[in-house]
Protein backbone atom coordinates (compact mmCIF):
# COMPACT_ATOMS: atom_id res chain seq x y z
CA UNK A 1 0.00 0.00 0.00
CA UNK A 2 1.36 3.36 -0.99
CA UNK A 3 1.89 5.63 1.92
CA UNK A 4 2.50 9.30 2.12
CA UNK A 5 5.86 9.58 3.76
CA UNK A 6 7.84 12.75 4.16
CA UNK A 7 11.07 13.43 5.90
CA UNK A 8 11.03 14.73 9.42
CA UNK A 9 12.98 17.82 8.42
CA UNK A 10 10.60 18.72 5.63
CA UNK A 11 7.69 18.08 7.93
CA UNK A 12 8.98 20.29 10.73
CA UNK A 13 9.99 23.08 8.38
CA UNK A 14 6.64 23.32 6.65
CA UNK A 15 4.75 22.90 9.90
CA UNK A 16 6.60 25.64 11.70
CA UNK A 17 6.25 27.94 8.69
CA UNK A 18 2.52 27.41 8.77
CA UNK A 19 2.15 28.02 12.47
CA UNK A 20 4.34 31.10 12.52
CA UNK A 21 2.47 32.50 9.53
CA UNK A 22 -0.73 32.32 11.50
CA UNK A 23 0.91 33.83 14.57
CA UNK A 24 2.38 36.73 12.59
CA UNK A 25 -0.94 37.51 10.98
CA UNK A 26 -1.30 39.11 14.39
CA UNK A 27 -3.69 41.33 15.74
CA UNK A 28 -3.43 44.95 14.91
CA UNK A 29 -5.19 44.04 11.66
CA UNK A 30 -8.55 44.56 13.32
CA UNK A 31 -7.72 47.61 15.46
CA UNK A 32 -8.97 50.16 12.96
CA UNK A 33 -12.43 48.59 12.73
CA UNK A 34 -13.11 48.15 16.41
CA UNK A 35 -13.37 51.67 17.85
CA UNK A 36 -16.72 52.81 19.26
CA UNK A 37 -18.93 53.89 16.37
CA UNK A 38 -17.15 51.83 13.68
CA UNK A 39 -19.40 49.73 11.46
CA UNK A 40 -17.87 46.37 12.32
CA UNK A 41 -17.84 47.25 16.02
CA UNK A 42 -21.52 48.25 15.94
CA UNK A 43 -22.40 45.01 14.15
CA UNK A 44 -20.59 42.90 16.74
CA UNK A 45 -22.25 44.90 19.53
CA UNK A 46 -25.59 43.61 18.27
CA UNK A 47 -24.80 40.39 20.12
CA UNK A 48 -24.90 42.31 23.43
CA UNK A 49 -28.62 42.89 22.92
CA UNK A 50 -29.07 39.20 22.24
CA UNK A 51 -27.16 38.33 25.43
CA UNK A 52 -29.32 40.75 27.41
CA UNK A 53 -32.58 39.27 26.14
CA UNK A 54 -31.41 35.67 26.53
CA UNK A 55 -30.17 36.22 30.07
CA UNK A 56 -33.37 38.09 31.03
CA UNK A 57 -35.37 35.14 29.71
CA UNK A 58 -33.26 32.54 31.52
CA UNK A 59 -32.65 34.42 34.76
CA UNK A 60 -36.24 35.72 35.15
CA UNK A 61 -36.60 37.01 38.70
CA UNK A 62 -34.11 34.50 40.15
CA UNK A 63 -31.79 35.63 42.92
CA UNK A 64 -28.02 35.88 42.74
CA UNK A 65 -26.31 33.23 44.90
CA UNK A 66 -25.84 34.26 48.51
CA UNK A 67 -23.01 33.00 50.70
CA UNK A 68 -22.36 32.40 54.39
CA UNK A 69 -20.36 34.35 56.97
CA UNK A 70 -17.62 31.72 56.61
CA UNK A 71 -17.19 32.78 52.98
CA UNK A 72 -16.19 36.32 54.03
CA UNK A 73 -12.43 35.82 54.22
CA UNK A 74 -11.11 39.31 53.44
CA UNK A 75 -12.10 42.99 53.21
CA UNK A 76 -14.04 43.97 50.09
CA UNK A 77 -11.52 44.94 47.45
CA UNK A 78 -12.16 48.53 46.30
CA UNK A 79 -11.93 49.47 42.65
CA UNK A 80 -12.29 52.49 40.35
CA UNK A 81 -12.20 55.76 42.30
CA UNK A 82 -11.34 54.93 45.93
CA UNK A 83 -10.79 58.42 47.38
CA UNK A 84 -12.78 61.15 45.59
CA UNK A 85 -10.79 64.36 45.35
CA UNK A 86 -13.87 66.50 44.72
CA UNK A 87 -14.34 69.48 47.07
CA UNK A 88 -18.06 68.86 47.41
CA UNK A 89 -17.41 65.25 48.38
CA UNK A 90 -14.62 66.15 50.81
CA UNK A 91 -16.90 68.74 52.45
CA UNK A 92 -19.65 66.16 52.90
CA UNK A 93 -17.17 63.61 54.25
CA UNK A 94 -15.73 66.14 56.77
CA UNK A 95 -19.23 66.46 58.19
CA UNK A 96 -19.75 62.68 58.19
CA UNK A 97 -22.36 63.12 55.43
CA UNK A 98 -24.80 64.99 57.70
CA UNK A 99 -25.45 67.42 54.83
CA UNK A 100 -25.57 64.73 52.18
CA UNK A 101 -28.90 64.05 50.47
CA UNK A 102 -30.00 61.46 47.96
CA UNK A 103 -32.10 63.19 45.36
CA UNK A 104 -34.75 61.14 43.53
CA UNK A 105 -36.01 63.01 40.49
CA UNK A 106 -36.98 62.77 36.85
CA UNK A 107 -40.05 60.78 35.86
CA UNK A 108 -41.52 60.46 39.36
CA UNK A 109 -44.73 61.83 40.89
CA UNK A 110 -43.03 62.84 44.16
CA UNK A 111 -39.37 63.91 43.90
CA UNK A 112 -37.48 63.06 47.08
CA UNK A 113 -34.50 64.34 48.97
CA UNK A 114 -33.46 61.72 51.52
CA UNK A 115 -30.94 61.93 54.35
CA UNK A 116 -28.86 58.92 55.29
CA UNK A 117 -30.92 58.53 58.48
CA UNK A 118 -34.16 58.47 56.49
CA UNK A 119 -32.75 55.72 54.27
CA UNK A 120 -31.51 53.75 57.26
CA UNK A 121 -34.91 54.02 58.94
CA UNK A 122 -36.55 52.27 56.00
CA UNK A 123 -36.73 48.44 55.93
CA UNK A 124 -33.30 47.05 55.07
CA UNK A 125 -31.88 43.98 53.42
CA UNK A 126 -28.56 42.31 54.27
CA UNK A 127 -26.98 39.92 51.78
CA UNK A 128 -23.65 38.12 51.46
CA UNK A 129 -22.86 38.20 47.77
CA UNK A 130 -19.95 37.91 45.39
CA UNK A 131 -18.76 41.04 43.63
CA UNK A 132 -17.49 40.24 40.12
CA UNK A 133 -15.25 42.86 38.59
CA UNK A 134 -15.20 43.17 34.81
CA UNK A 135 -11.44 42.58 35.03
CA UNK A 136 -12.07 39.03 36.16
CA UNK A 137 -11.64 38.96 39.93
CA UNK A 138 -14.30 38.21 42.55
CA UNK A 139 -14.71 39.13 46.22
CA UNK A 140 -17.38 38.02 48.71
CA UNK A 141 -18.79 40.53 51.22
CA UNK A 142 -21.88 41.34 53.29
CA UNK A 143 -23.88 44.32 52.10
CA UNK A 144 -26.64 46.12 54.01
CA UNK A 145 -28.97 48.69 52.48
CA UNK A 146 -32.40 49.90 51.51
CA UNK A 147 -34.09 48.02 48.67
CA UNK A 148 -34.17 50.41 45.71
CA UNK A 149 -37.75 49.32 44.98
CA UNK A 150 -38.92 50.88 48.29
CA UNK A 151 -37.38 54.22 47.35
CA UNK A 152 -38.93 54.02 43.89
CA UNK A 153 -42.34 53.23 45.40
CA UNK A 154 -42.04 56.20 47.71
CA UNK A 155 -41.27 58.49 44.79
CA UNK A 156 -44.01 56.86 42.65
CA UNK A 157 -42.44 56.11 39.28
CA UNK A 158 -44.33 57.46 36.24
CA UNK A 159 -45.40 54.82 33.70
CA UNK A 160 -43.18 56.19 30.92
CA UNK A 161 -39.98 55.72 32.98
CA UNK A 162 -37.74 52.92 31.68
CA UNK A 163 -34.34 53.36 33.33
CA UNK A 164 -32.84 54.40 36.62
CA UNK A 165 -29.90 56.72 36.11
CA UNK A 166 -27.33 57.04 38.90
CA UNK A 167 -25.41 60.31 39.26
CA UNK A 168 -22.32 60.24 41.46
CA UNK A 169 -20.10 62.62 43.40
CA UNK A 170 -16.73 61.29 42.22
CA UNK A 171 -14.78 62.56 39.24
CA UNK A 172 -13.81 59.57 37.11
CA UNK A 173 -12.35 61.45 34.14
CA UNK A 174 -11.61 64.93 32.84
CA UNK A 175 -12.61 66.28 29.45
CA UNK A 176 -12.38 69.59 27.60
CA UNK A 177 -15.85 70.49 28.83
CA UNK A 178 -14.94 69.82 32.46
CA UNK A 179 -14.82 67.04 35.01
CA UNK A 180 -16.83 63.90 34.29
CA UNK A 181 -18.57 62.51 37.34
CA UNK A 182 -19.33 58.80 37.33
CA UNK A 183 -22.77 57.91 36.00
CA UNK A 184 -24.55 54.70 35.09
CA UNK A 185 -27.94 53.17 34.50
CA UNK A 186 -30.00 50.00 34.91
CA UNK A 187 -33.48 49.14 33.73
CA UNK A 188 -36.51 48.93 36.00
CA UNK A 189 -36.43 45.13 36.11
CA UNK A 190 -33.02 45.18 37.77
CA UNK A 191 -33.96 48.29 39.76
CA UNK A 192 -36.92 46.46 41.30
CA UNK A 193 -35.03 43.17 41.83
CA UNK A 194 -35.20 42.25 45.55
CA UNK A 195 -31.38 42.13 45.86
CA UNK A 196 -30.90 45.57 44.32
CA UNK A 197 -30.16 47.71 47.37
CA UNK A 198 -28.80 51.15 48.13
CA UNK A 199 -26.00 49.95 50.40
CA UNK A 200 -24.79 51.96 53.38
CA UNK A 201 -23.21 49.05 55.28
CA UNK A 202 -20.37 46.66 54.44
CA UNK A 203 -19.40 43.60 56.49
CA UNK A 204 -21.39 44.89 59.49
CA UNK A 205 -19.79 48.38 59.49
CA UNK A 206 -20.67 51.68 57.81
CA UNK A 207 -19.70 51.70 54.15
CA UNK A 208 -16.04 52.89 53.92
CA UNK A 209 -15.01 55.70 51.57
CA UNK A 210 -13.08 53.39 49.24
CA UNK A 211 -16.21 51.26 48.71
CA UNK A 212 -18.51 54.21 47.99
CA UNK A 213 -19.59 56.01 51.19
CA UNK A 214 -22.14 57.22 51.95
CA UNK A 215 -24.20 55.17 49.50
CA UNK A 216 -23.66 52.83 46.57
CA UNK A 217 -25.98 50.57 44.65
CA UNK A 218 -25.70 46.77 44.53
CA UNK A 219 -26.99 45.10 41.36
CA UNK A 220 -26.10 41.52 42.15
CA UNK A 221 -26.78 39.93 38.77
CA UNK A 222 -24.41 42.25 36.96
CA UNK A 223 -20.70 43.12 36.83
CA UNK A 224 -19.10 45.65 39.21
CA UNK A 225 -19.08 48.68 36.91
CA UNK A 226 -22.90 48.58 36.90
CA UNK A 227 -22.94 49.42 40.64
CA UNK A 228 -22.05 53.10 40.99
CA UNK A 229 -20.55 54.39 44.24
CA UNK A 230 -20.77 57.83 45.96
CA UNK A 231 -24.40 58.29 44.90
CA UNK A 232 -25.82 61.80 44.70
CA UNK A 233 -28.93 61.53 42.59
CA UNK A 234 -31.25 58.88 41.19
CA UNK A 235 -33.03 60.05 38.07
CA UNK A 236 -35.87 58.17 36.39
CA UNK A 237 -35.64 58.54 32.60
CA UNK A 238 -37.32 57.12 29.52
CA UNK A 239 -34.04 57.21 27.56
CA UNK A 240 -30.38 57.85 28.32
CA UNK A 241 -29.60 59.12 24.82
CA UNK A 242 -28.91 62.67 26.02
CA UNK A 243 -26.83 61.72 29.07
CA UNK A 244 -23.05 61.65 28.63
CA UNK A 245 -22.18 59.86 25.39
CA UNK A 246 -25.69 58.40 25.19
CA UNK A 247 -24.73 54.76 25.86
CA UNK A 248 -26.02 54.65 29.44
CA UNK A 249 -22.96 55.14 31.60
CA UNK A 250 -19.36 56.24 31.92
CA UNK A 251 -17.83 52.87 31.03
CA UNK A 252 -20.50 52.23 28.41
CA UNK A 253 -19.48 55.48 26.72
CA UNK A 254 -15.96 54.05 26.71
CA UNK A 255 -16.96 50.88 24.87
CA UNK A 256 -18.25 48.58 27.60
CA UNK A 257 -21.58 46.82 27.17
CA UNK A 258 -24.59 48.44 28.85
CA UNK A 259 -25.82 45.07 30.08
CA UNK A 260 -23.20 43.73 32.46
CA UNK A 261 -24.79 40.34 33.12
CA UNK A 262 -21.78 38.51 31.69
CA UNK B 1 -25.06 13.28 -3.26
CA UNK B 2 -23.26 11.53 -0.49
CA UNK B 3 -24.62 8.10 -1.27
CA UNK B 4 -23.74 8.56 -4.90
CA UNK B 5 -20.26 9.49 -3.88
CA UNK B 6 -19.90 6.50 -1.65
CA UNK B 7 -21.06 4.01 -4.25
CA UNK B 8 -18.69 5.64 -6.66
CA UNK B 9 -15.84 5.13 -4.26
CA UNK B 10 -16.60 1.43 -3.97
CA UNK B 11 -16.39 0.92 -7.71
CA UNK B 12 -13.27 -1.11 -8.37
CA UNK B 13 -10.32 0.08 -10.41
CA UNK B 14 -11.33 -2.23 -13.29
CA UNK B 15 -14.64 -0.56 -14.03
CA UNK B 16 -13.62 3.06 -13.64
CA UNK B 17 -10.60 5.18 -14.21
CA UNK B 18 -8.20 4.36 -11.35
CA UNK B 19 -7.71 8.04 -10.66
CA UNK B 20 -11.38 8.62 -9.86
CA UNK B 21 -11.85 5.47 -7.82
CA UNK B 22 -9.69 6.82 -5.04
CA UNK B 23 -11.48 10.18 -4.97
CA UNK B 24 -14.33 10.04 -2.45
CA UNK B 25 -16.86 12.48 -1.07
CA UNK B 26 -15.76 12.48 2.56
CA UNK B 27 -17.09 15.59 4.32
CA UNK B 28 -20.72 16.71 4.14
CA UNK B 29 -21.54 20.36 3.55
CA UNK B 30 -22.59 20.67 7.22
CA UNK B 31 -19.25 19.38 8.45
CA UNK B 32 -17.39 21.74 6.13
CA UNK B 33 -19.50 24.80 6.93
CA UNK B 34 -19.36 24.29 10.71
CA UNK B 35 -15.63 23.53 10.56
CA UNK B 36 -14.87 26.94 9.07
CA UNK B 37 -17.29 28.77 11.36
CA UNK B 38 -15.43 27.20 14.28
CA UNK B 39 -12.07 28.09 12.84
CA UNK B 40 -13.09 31.75 12.55
CA UNK B 41 -14.85 31.95 15.93
CA UNK B 42 -12.08 30.16 17.81
CA UNK B 43 -9.49 32.48 16.29
CA UNK B 44 -11.35 35.58 17.48
CA UNK B 45 -12.33 34.05 20.82
CA UNK B 46 -8.75 33.09 21.59
CA UNK B 47 -7.29 36.50 20.78
CA UNK B 48 -10.05 38.50 22.48
CA UNK B 49 -9.92 36.05 25.40
CA UNK B 50 -6.20 36.67 25.91
CA UNK B 51 -6.98 40.41 25.95
CA UNK B 52 -9.66 39.81 28.61
CA UNK B 53 -7.17 37.74 30.62
CA UNK B 54 -4.68 40.62 30.43
CA UNK B 55 -7.07 42.75 32.53
CA UNK B 56 -6.45 40.38 35.44
CA UNK B 57 -3.53 38.11 34.60
CA UNK B 58 -4.00 35.81 37.59
CA UNK B 59 -5.93 32.58 38.04
CA UNK B 60 -7.38 31.46 41.36
CA UNK B 61 -9.00 28.36 42.85
CA UNK B 62 -12.30 28.86 44.70
CA UNK B 63 -15.32 31.12 44.85
CA UNK B 64 -13.36 34.38 44.95
CA UNK B 65 -9.91 35.86 44.34
CA UNK B 66 -7.66 35.89 47.38
CA UNK B 67 -6.24 39.33 48.17
CA UNK B 68 -5.78 38.91 51.93
CA UNK B 69 -4.85 35.26 51.43
CA UNK B 70 -3.29 33.28 48.62
CA UNK B 71 -5.34 31.08 46.28
CA UNK B 72 -3.47 32.09 43.13
CA UNK B 73 -2.33 29.17 40.98
CA UNK B 74 -1.11 31.05 37.93
CA UNK B 75 0.10 34.58 37.32
CA UNK B 76 1.81 36.58 34.62
CA UNK B 77 3.49 39.83 35.58
CA UNK B 78 6.46 42.17 35.32
CA UNK B 79 8.99 43.21 37.94
CA UNK B 80 11.96 45.53 38.19
CA UNK B 81 15.31 43.77 38.51
CA UNK B 82 18.95 44.87 38.49
CA UNK B 83 18.90 44.09 34.74
CA UNK B 84 15.82 46.25 34.10
CA UNK B 85 12.21 45.17 33.92
CA UNK B 86 11.60 41.46 33.39
CA UNK B 87 8.46 39.53 32.56
CA UNK B 88 7.61 36.44 34.56
CA UNK B 89 5.11 33.61 34.60
CA UNK B 90 4.32 31.92 37.89
CA UNK B 91 2.77 28.46 38.06
CA UNK B 92 1.89 27.20 41.55
CA UNK B 93 4.34 29.71 42.99
CA UNK B 94 7.22 28.60 40.76
CA UNK B 95 8.52 31.52 38.75
CA UNK B 96 9.86 31.46 35.16
CA UNK B 97 11.45 34.33 33.27
CA UNK B 98 9.31 34.93 30.18
CA UNK B 99 10.57 38.37 29.16
CA UNK B 100 9.73 39.21 25.55
CA UNK B 101 6.61 37.09 25.40
CA UNK B 102 4.74 36.94 28.70
CA UNK B 103 4.66 39.80 31.21
CA UNK B 104 7.01 42.24 29.48
CA UNK B 105 6.96 42.57 25.69
CA UNK B 106 6.81 44.92 22.73
CA UNK B 107 9.08 46.43 20.08
CA UNK B 108 12.68 46.92 21.24
CA UNK B 109 12.94 49.97 23.47
CA UNK B 110 9.16 50.31 23.70
CA UNK B 111 8.33 47.24 25.76
CA UNK B 112 5.38 47.45 28.09
CA UNK B 113 4.02 45.49 31.00
CA UNK B 114 1.33 43.24 29.60
CA UNK B 115 0.56 39.57 30.21
CA UNK B 116 0.05 38.33 26.63
CA UNK B 117 1.94 40.26 23.93
CA UNK B 118 0.06 42.58 21.58
CA UNK B 119 0.45 40.23 18.58
CA UNK B 120 -1.64 37.69 20.49
CA UNK B 121 -4.54 39.96 21.46
CA UNK B 122 -7.49 41.69 19.82
CA UNK B 123 -7.32 44.65 19.84
CA UNK B 124 -3.53 44.82 19.90
CA UNK B 125 -3.64 47.70 22.42
CA UNK B 126 -5.22 47.30 25.86
CA UNK B 127 -9.01 47.52 25.52
CA UNK B 128 -11.04 45.22 27.72
CA UNK B 129 -14.43 46.61 26.61
CA UNK B 130 -13.80 45.90 22.94
CA UNK B 131 -12.38 42.44 23.66
CA UNK B 132 -15.60 41.61 25.49
CA UNK B 133 -17.70 42.73 22.52
CA UNK B 134 -15.67 40.51 20.18
CA UNK B 135 -15.57 37.57 22.61
CA UNK B 136 -19.32 37.48 23.29
CA UNK B 137 -20.26 37.94 19.62
CA UNK B 138 -18.22 34.91 18.63
CA UNK B 139 -19.44 32.99 21.68
CA UNK B 140 -22.89 33.11 20.10
CA UNK B 141 -21.52 32.00 16.72
CA UNK B 142 -19.51 29.16 18.28
CA UNK B 143 -22.38 27.85 20.40
CA UNK B 144 -24.93 28.08 17.59
CA UNK B 145 -22.51 26.29 15.27
CA UNK B 146 -22.02 23.50 17.79
CA UNK B 147 -25.79 22.96 18.05
CA UNK B 148 -26.24 23.05 14.25
CA UNK B 149 -23.38 20.57 13.81
CA UNK B 150 -24.77 18.23 16.44
CA UNK B 151 -28.24 18.17 14.87
CA UNK B 152 -26.88 17.83 11.32
CA UNK B 153 -24.44 15.09 12.35
CA UNK B 154 -27.19 13.13 14.06
CA UNK B 155 -29.38 13.37 10.96
CA UNK B 156 -26.76 12.76 8.24
CA UNK B 157 -25.06 9.95 10.16
CA UNK B 158 -21.66 11.66 10.54
CA UNK B 159 -21.77 11.03 14.27
CA UNK B 160 -22.75 7.38 14.09
CA UNK B 161 -20.65 6.53 11.04
CA UNK B 162 -17.46 8.52 11.69
CA UNK B 163 -17.13 9.50 15.34
CA UNK B 164 -18.67 6.86 17.59
CA UNK B 165 -15.80 4.74 18.91
CA UNK B 166 -16.01 0.99 18.21
CA UNK B 167 -14.27 -2.07 19.65
CA UNK B 168 -12.15 -2.22 16.49
CA UNK B 169 -10.91 1.30 17.23
CA UNK B 170 -9.52 0.11 20.53
CA UNK B 171 -7.74 -2.81 18.85
CA UNK B 172 -6.08 -0.64 16.25
CA UNK B 173 -5.06 2.07 18.74
CA UNK B 174 -1.48 0.79 19.33
CA UNK B 175 -0.86 0.56 15.58
CA UNK B 176 -2.32 4.07 15.07
CA UNK B 177 0.01 5.51 17.66
CA UNK B 178 3.00 3.74 16.10
CA UNK B 179 2.04 4.93 12.60
CA UNK B 180 1.60 8.53 13.73
CA UNK B 181 4.95 8.44 15.51
CA UNK B 182 6.54 7.32 12.23
CA UNK B 183 4.61 9.92 10.19
CA UNK B 184 2.95 7.10 8.27
CA UNK B 185 -0.52 8.20 7.25
CA UNK B 186 -3.26 6.09 5.72
CA UNK B 187 -5.74 7.97 3.60
CA UNK B 188 -9.09 6.30 4.07
CA UNK B 189 -12.69 7.34 4.31
CA UNK B 190 -12.81 6.52 8.01
CA UNK B 191 -11.15 8.45 10.79
CA UNK B 192 -8.48 6.49 12.61
CA UNK B 193 -8.72 5.99 16.37
CA UNK B 194 -6.56 8.97 17.30
CA UNK B 195 -8.60 11.20 15.02
CA UNK B 196 -11.85 10.01 16.58
CA UNK B 197 -10.42 10.70 20.03
CA UNK B 198 -9.19 14.17 19.07
CA UNK B 199 -12.32 15.31 17.22
CA UNK B 200 -14.68 13.68 19.72
CA UNK B 201 -12.73 15.20 22.60
CA UNK B 202 -13.01 18.69 21.13
CA UNK B 203 -16.71 18.38 20.24
CA UNK B 204 -17.99 16.58 23.30
CA UNK B 205 -15.57 17.58 26.05
CA UNK B 206 -13.57 20.74 25.35
CA UNK B 207 -16.14 22.94 23.57
CA UNK B 208 -19.02 22.09 25.97
CA UNK B 209 -16.67 22.65 28.93
CA UNK B 210 -15.64 26.00 27.45
CA UNK B 211 -19.29 27.06 27.14
CA UNK B 212 -20.20 25.83 30.63
CA UNK B 213 -17.25 27.52 32.35
CA UNK B 214 -17.92 30.67 30.32
CA UNK B 215 -21.52 30.76 31.50
CA UNK B 216 -20.40 30.02 35.06
CA UNK B 217 -18.50 33.33 35.06
CA UNK B 218 -21.64 35.33 34.26
CA UNK B 219 -23.36 36.81 37.33
CA UNK B 220 -26.75 36.62 35.57
CA UNK B 221 -26.26 32.97 34.67
CA UNK B 222 -25.19 32.29 38.27
CA UNK B 223 -28.65 33.47 39.30
CA UNK B 224 -30.35 31.41 36.57
CA UNK B 225 -28.23 28.25 37.04
CA UNK B 226 -26.77 28.42 40.57
CA UNK B 227 -25.67 24.75 40.48
CA UNK B 228 -23.08 25.50 37.76
CA UNK B 229 -20.57 27.06 40.10
CA UNK B 230 -21.29 24.55 42.88
CA UNK B 231 -20.44 21.85 40.37
CA UNK B 232 -17.29 23.53 39.10
CA UNK B 233 -15.97 24.64 42.49
CA UNK B 234 -16.70 28.35 42.36
CA UNK B 235 -16.50 31.18 39.84
CA UNK B 236 -12.74 31.60 40.05
CA UNK B 237 -12.17 27.87 39.60
CA UNK B 238 -14.48 28.04 36.56
CA UNK B 239 -12.31 30.86 35.20
CA UNK B 240 -9.18 28.75 35.74
CA UNK B 241 -10.77 25.75 33.96
CA UNK B 242 -11.81 28.09 31.12
CA UNK B 243 -8.14 29.04 30.72
CA UNK B 244 -6.87 25.45 30.87
CA UNK B 245 -9.39 24.34 28.24
CA UNK B 246 -8.16 27.23 26.08
CA UNK B 247 -4.63 25.80 26.34
CA UNK B 248 -5.93 22.36 25.37
CA UNK B 249 -7.75 23.81 22.36
CA UNK B 250 -4.57 25.59 21.30
CA UNK B 251 -2.68 22.30 21.68
CA UNK B 252 -5.33 20.59 19.54
CA UNK B 253 -4.99 23.33 16.91
CA UNK B 254 -1.19 22.96 16.74
CA UNK B 255 -1.38 19.16 16.42
CA UNK B 256 -4.21 19.52 13.89
CA UNK B 257 -1.99 21.79 11.76
CA UNK B 258 1.03 19.50 12.09
CA UNK B 259 -1.04 16.47 11.05
CA UNK B 260 -2.45 18.28 8.03
CA UNK B 261 1.00 19.31 6.87
CA UNK B 262 2.27 15.79 7.46
CA UNK B 263 -0.62 13.98 5.80
CA UNK B 264 -0.72 16.16 2.68
CA UNK B 265 -2.08 19.66 3.06
CA UNK B 266 -3.63 19.95 -0.42
CA UNK B 267 -5.67 16.78 -0.11
CA UNK B 268 -6.71 17.52 3.48
CA UNK B 269 -7.68 21.11 2.66
CA UNK B 270 -9.62 20.02 -0.42
CA UNK B 271 -11.69 17.61 1.65
CA UNK B 272 -12.67 20.29 4.19
CA UNK B 273 -13.43 22.85 1.45
CA UNK B 274 -15.04 20.78 -1.32
CA UNK B 275 -15.70 17.54 0.54
CA UNK B 276 -13.66 15.43 -1.93
CA UNK B 277 -10.73 13.45 -0.59
CA UNK B 278 -8.20 11.25 -2.32
CA UNK B 279 -7.74 7.93 -0.57
CA UNK B 280 -4.83 5.54 -0.91
CA UNK B 281 -5.20 3.17 -3.88
CA UNK B 282 -5.87 -0.43 -2.81
CA UNK B 283 -2.70 -2.45 -2.32
CA UNK B 284 -1.83 -4.97 -5.10
CA UNK B 285 -3.50 -8.30 -4.74
CA UNK B 286 -5.25 -7.55 -1.47
CA UNK B 287 -8.53 -6.13 -0.25
CA UNK B 288 -8.44 -2.71 1.36
CA UNK B 289 -7.89 -3.51 4.99
CA UNK B 290 -8.21 0.08 6.18
CA UNK B 291 -11.79 0.31 4.99
CA UNK B 292 -12.99 -2.46 7.23
CA UNK B 293 -12.21 -0.51 10.37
Amino acid sequence: MAKFVISRRKFLTSASLGVSGIMLSGCDAFDSQLRVGDGLRSFLEGANGLTWRAQRLLAGDSLAPEFTEADIRQPQRPNGVTAPDDDVYKGLLANNFADWRLEVSGLVEKPLSLTREQLMNMPSRTQITRHDCVEGWSCIAKWTGTPLSLVLDQAVVKPQARYVMFHCLDTIDRSLSGDIKYYGSIDLIDARHPQTILAYGLNGKPLPVENGAPLRVRVERQIGYKMPKYLRKIELVDSFATIGGGRGGYWEDNGYDWYGGI
Amino acid sequence: MESVARSQSTVGPDTAAPKDATLIYRQSRWTRLTHWLWAISLFFMLLSGLQIFNARPQLYIGKESGFAYNNTVFAIGAENTANGPRGYTEIFGKRFDTTGVLGWSGPAGRETSRAFPSWATIPSYYDLGTARVVHFFFAWILTTTLVVWLVASLINGHLRRDLVPRIADLRRLPRDIADHAKFKFHHTREYNTLQKMAYGGVMFVLLPLMIITGLAMSPSMNAALPFLNDLLGGRQTARTIHFIVMLLLVAFFIIHMLMIFAAGPINELRSIITGWYRTDPPAHGSKTPERSA
